[in-house]
C-alpha cells in the first residue's frame, strides 16, 4: 500500500511530513534547552508580578470565551448584525427561506437566467 | 446469503427497534441489545461493501422469486420495490452502520441518567433504518418512505429530553422542515411518476426528457436535499437539532443529514445525468451554496459559546466542502478532459470529506457531550481549566479540532487538500473561500480549547473526574480513525471513495443494472 497520495497537482506524504515534524521537534527542542537555567518550579519564581497587590481568585484571571477575538467581532459588527438578523429561530422564517431559494434555483433550471 | 444482504441490512436493525421496547425498565440490557444490533450491521455493511467493490452493483428485489429478478415475465418496466447498491450506497452504508455502532456505545454512560431509554434505542436503530433505506433504495418512492421514517425518529430523538423545553422546541422543528421538505420530494416524485408511469430511479433516469416539468421536479428536490443536508440559507434548523440531541445521537444525526447529501447526489448524477446543458448549471448552484455554507456557518460558529451550538455551526460549515466537492465534479461532468484532469479528484475530496466529517465532527460533538456529563452546562465561559481532570476528553478534543480545521497529518487534510486543489481550477475565488474558511475554524477550536480546557483549575470542578469507559472509548475509536485516515488516507480512498465516484460518474452502468439493460 502507497502512503503517497497524489493530486491533481502534486502529492501528500504524511510519513515525509511526520519526519520533518520530529525534525522541527528536536531543533525546538535545542532551543528551549538553552533557556534559562535558574528557573524553578513550585518556588516563588512563578508567581505572577503584581506590584503588591492580593492575587486575584482563578475565576476572576480566567478568560472566558466571550472575550476571544473580541476585536474580530467588533471590527466585522455590522456584518454579523445582518447575520445575526437572519437567524431567528422563527419557524415561519425558514420555510419562506426553503421557498425563496426553491423557487430560485426553479427558475435558473428551467432557463430563466 | 449474501445474495440477501441489501435486505438484512434493513431487517437487522428494524427487528433490533422493534424488539427493544420488550426491555422496559432494564436499561442497562436494551443498551447492550443496541450495541450488539448496531454491531451486527457494521459487519453486514462491510461485507456488503466487499461484495459491491469486488462483484459491482448488487440488485435486490423484494418479493420476487428470486431477489435478481428485475423484470417479472412479461413485463418490460421493474414494478417491485427494489434495492440498488452501487459503491456510493456502500460507502454510505458503512458511514451509517459505523456511526450508529459509536452512537449506541456512546450512549449507554452518556444517557444512563434518562428514564425511556428502551425509546431511546428502539428510535436509534429506526433512523439507523431510515439512513440505511435512503442510500441503498433503487426507488424513488422508497427514497421518500426511508426520509419519512429518519426524519419522524431523528425528530423524537431531537426531543428526547422532553423535560427541556428547548429539545421539544427543536424537535418540533426538526419535524416539521423533514415533514415540508419530504412533501415536496413527493411532490417531485408525483410530477415524474405523472409523466413516466415508475418509480424506479434507473428507468427514469433513461427515460427522463428534460422538459420544464422535469426540470420543476429537479428543483424541488435539489432544494428540498439542500435543506435537509443544512446548505445555506435553509440551515438553520441544524443549530437547534444538533445541540439539544443527545450526543450520543448526534453521529447517526450526522449521517441521516449526509443521506440527504448522498439523494442530492443521487438525484443530480444518477436521475439527471444525461442533461447536458443544465448540468453545469446544477454544478455552479451546488458550488456557490457550498462556498456560501462553509463560509457563513464558520463565522457563525465564531462567535457562539455554546459549545455544541459552535460545533453545529461547524457541522454546516464543513457540508460546504462537500458541496463544494462534487459541485465541481458535476460542472465538468460532460467535459471528459476536465472531468480527468480534476473533476474525478474534486468529487473524491468532497465524498472522502463525508466519511472524514462524520468521524471527526462525531468526536468533537461527543467531546461536547463529555463536557456537559461533567460539568452540567454547555456554556463555554462557566468552563475552564478541565484538561487536568479530563486528560483523555482534552487530547481527543484536540484531535478532533486538528482534524476539522484540516491540520495535517489528521483526515481532514488529505480530503480538503483535494477540495482546495480542484476547485482552484475551476475558479480560484472558491478556493480563497475555502482556506480562509479552515482558518477561521481553527481560529475557533482555539476558542473552545482555551476556554474549556486551558487556564488554572477551577475551584467548582476540583471534584470533578473523567468520563465513564464505554464514553471515553467510543471517542478513542474515533481519534484513533482521524489518525489513520489521514496517515493512510489511500487505504479510504482506493477502496471506498474512487469506487464510490466513479459509481457516480458512471450513471450509464447504475442505469443498465436497474434491470433495463
Amino acid at each position: 500500500m502507497s502512503f503517497t497520495l497524489t493530486t491533481p497537482s502534486g502529492f501528500w506524504n504524511p510519513l515525509l511530513w511526520l519526519l520533518f515534524l520530529a525534525l522541527f521537534g528536536i531543533i525546538a527542542y535545542l532551543i528551549y534547552s538553552r533557556g534559562n537555567p535558574s528557573y524553578k518550579k513550585d518556588t516563588e519564581q512563578i508567581k505572577p508580578y503584581l506590584s503588591g497587590n492580593p492575587e486575584p481568585t482563578k475565576e476572576k484571571v480566567q478568560v472566558k470565551a466571550g472575550d476571544i477575538y473580541w476585536g474580530f467581532i467588533e471590527a466585522l459588527k455590522g456584518y454579523y448584525k445582518v447575520l445575526q438578523a437572519i437567524h431567528t429561530g422563527d419557524m415561519r422564517d425558514y420555510i419562506l427561506w426553503y421557498l425563496g431559494i426553491g423557487a430560485i434555483i426553479t427558475f435558473i433550471l428551467i432557463g430563466g437566467v | 446469503m449474501i445474495e440477501h444482504l441489501p435486505a438484512l441490512m434493513i431487517a437487522v436493525p428494524l427487528f433490533g427497534a422493534f424488539t427493544a421496547p420488550l426491555f422496559k425498565k432494564h436499561y442497562k440490557e436494551v443498551s447492550i441489545w443496541a450495541i450488539i444490533i448496531t454491531g451486527i450491521t457494521v459487519i453486514l455493511s462491510l461485507l456488503l461493501a466487499k461484495e459491491v467493490v469486488t462483484g459491482g452493483i448488487m440488485v435486490y428485489v423484494f418479493g420476487a422469486d428470486k431477489p435478481t429478478l428485475v423484470l417479472p415475465s412479461g413485463y418490460s418496466v421493474p414494478i417491485r420495490i427494489m434495492f440498488e447498491v452501487d459503491a456510493m450506497s456502500a460507502f454510505m452504508a458503512i458511514s451509517a452502520t459505523l456511526m450508529s455502532f459509536i452512537g449506541a456505545l456512546y450512549s449507554y454512560s452518556h444517557v444512563d441518567r434518562e428514564t425511556g431509554l428502551e425509546k431511546y434505542y428502539a428510535l436509534l436503530m429506526l433512523l439507523e433504518v431510515g439512513i440505511l433505506g435512503m442510500v441503498l433504495t433503487g426507488d424513488l418512492f422508497n427514497l421518500f418512505v426511508f426520509l419519512e421514517i429518519a426524519g419522524i425518529a431523528g425528530s423524537a430523538l431531537v426531543g428526547f429530553r422532553n423535560y427541556r423545553g428547548e429539545a421539544s422546541e427543536a424537535g418540533i422543528k426538526y419535524l416539521i422542515v423533514s415533514a415540508v421538505a419530504s412533501l415536496m420530494v413527493l411532490f417531485a416524485i408525483g410530477i415524474l411518476y405523472g409523466q413516466y408511469g415508475n418509480l424506479n430511479l434507473a428507468y427514469i433516469a433513461k427515460n427522463v426528457s428534460f422538459n420544464m416539468v422535469d426540470m420543476i421536479a429537479l428543483g424541488l428536490l435539489f432544494t428540498s436535499f439542500a435543506m435537509k443536508c443544512g446548505a445555506v440559507p435553509m440551515h438553520y434548523w441544524v443549530p437547534d437539532a444538533y445541540t439539544e440531541v443527545p450526543a450520543g445521537i448526534n453521529p447517526p444525526l450526522l449521517v441521516a443529514t449526509y443521506a440527504s447529501l448522498y439523494a442530492l447526489f443521487r438525484v443530480s448524477f444518477t436521475l439527471f445525468a444525461n442533461v447536458v446543458v443544465d448540468l453545469a448549471r446544477v454544478g455552479w448552484i451546488m458550488s456557490i451554496l457550498g462556498v456560501l455554507t462553509m463560509f457563513i456557518g464558520v463565522t457563525m460558529a465564531l462567535v457562539q459559546k455554546d459549545v455544541k451550538r459552535l460545533m453545529s455551526y461547524h457541522a454546516i460549515s464543513q457540508t460546504g466542502y462537500m458541496l463544494l466537492g462534487v459541485g465541481v465534479g458535476l460542472t465538468v461532468l460532460h467535459d471528459p478532459s476536465k472531468l480527468a484532469e480534476f473533476g474525478r479528484d474534486a468529487m473524491a475530496g468532497g465524498v472522502f470529506h463525508i466519511i472524514n466529517h462524520i468521524i471527526y465532527k462525531s468526536l468533537l460533538l461527543m467531546t461536547a457531550g463529555a463536557l456537559f456529563y461533567v460539568t452540567g452546562t454547555r456554556n463555554l465561559n462557566e468552563m475552564g481549566g478541565l484538561a487536568r481532570k479530563m486528560p483523555i476528553t482534552a487530547i481527543s478534543f484536540m484531535v478532533g479540532a486538528a482534524a476539522i480545521s484540516g491540520l495535517p497529518p489528521f483526515n481532514g487534510f488529505a480530503s480538503k487538500l483535494l477540495i482546495y486543489e480542484t476547485s482552484y481550477r475551476l475558479n480560484p475565488l472558491l478556493t480563497v473561500f475555502a482556506m480562509v474558511t479552515s482558518v477561521l475554524t481553527l481560529a475557533s477550536f482555539v476558542k473552545v480549547f482555551a476556554s474549556a480546557f486551558l487556564g488554572p483549575p477551577l475551584e467548582k470542578f476540583e471534584n470533578t473526574r473523567e468520563v465513564p469507559k464505554p464514553m471515553i472509548i467510543a471517542m478513542i475509536i474515533l481519534a484513533a480513525l482521524c489518525i489513520i485516515f489521514g496517515l493512510f488516507p489511500n487505504l479510504v480512498l482506493d477502496k471506498l471513495v474512487y469506487p464510490a465516484v466513479d459509481a457516480l460518474i458512471n450513471f450509464a452502468q447504475y442505469h443498465s443494472w436497474g434491470g433495463l439493460a
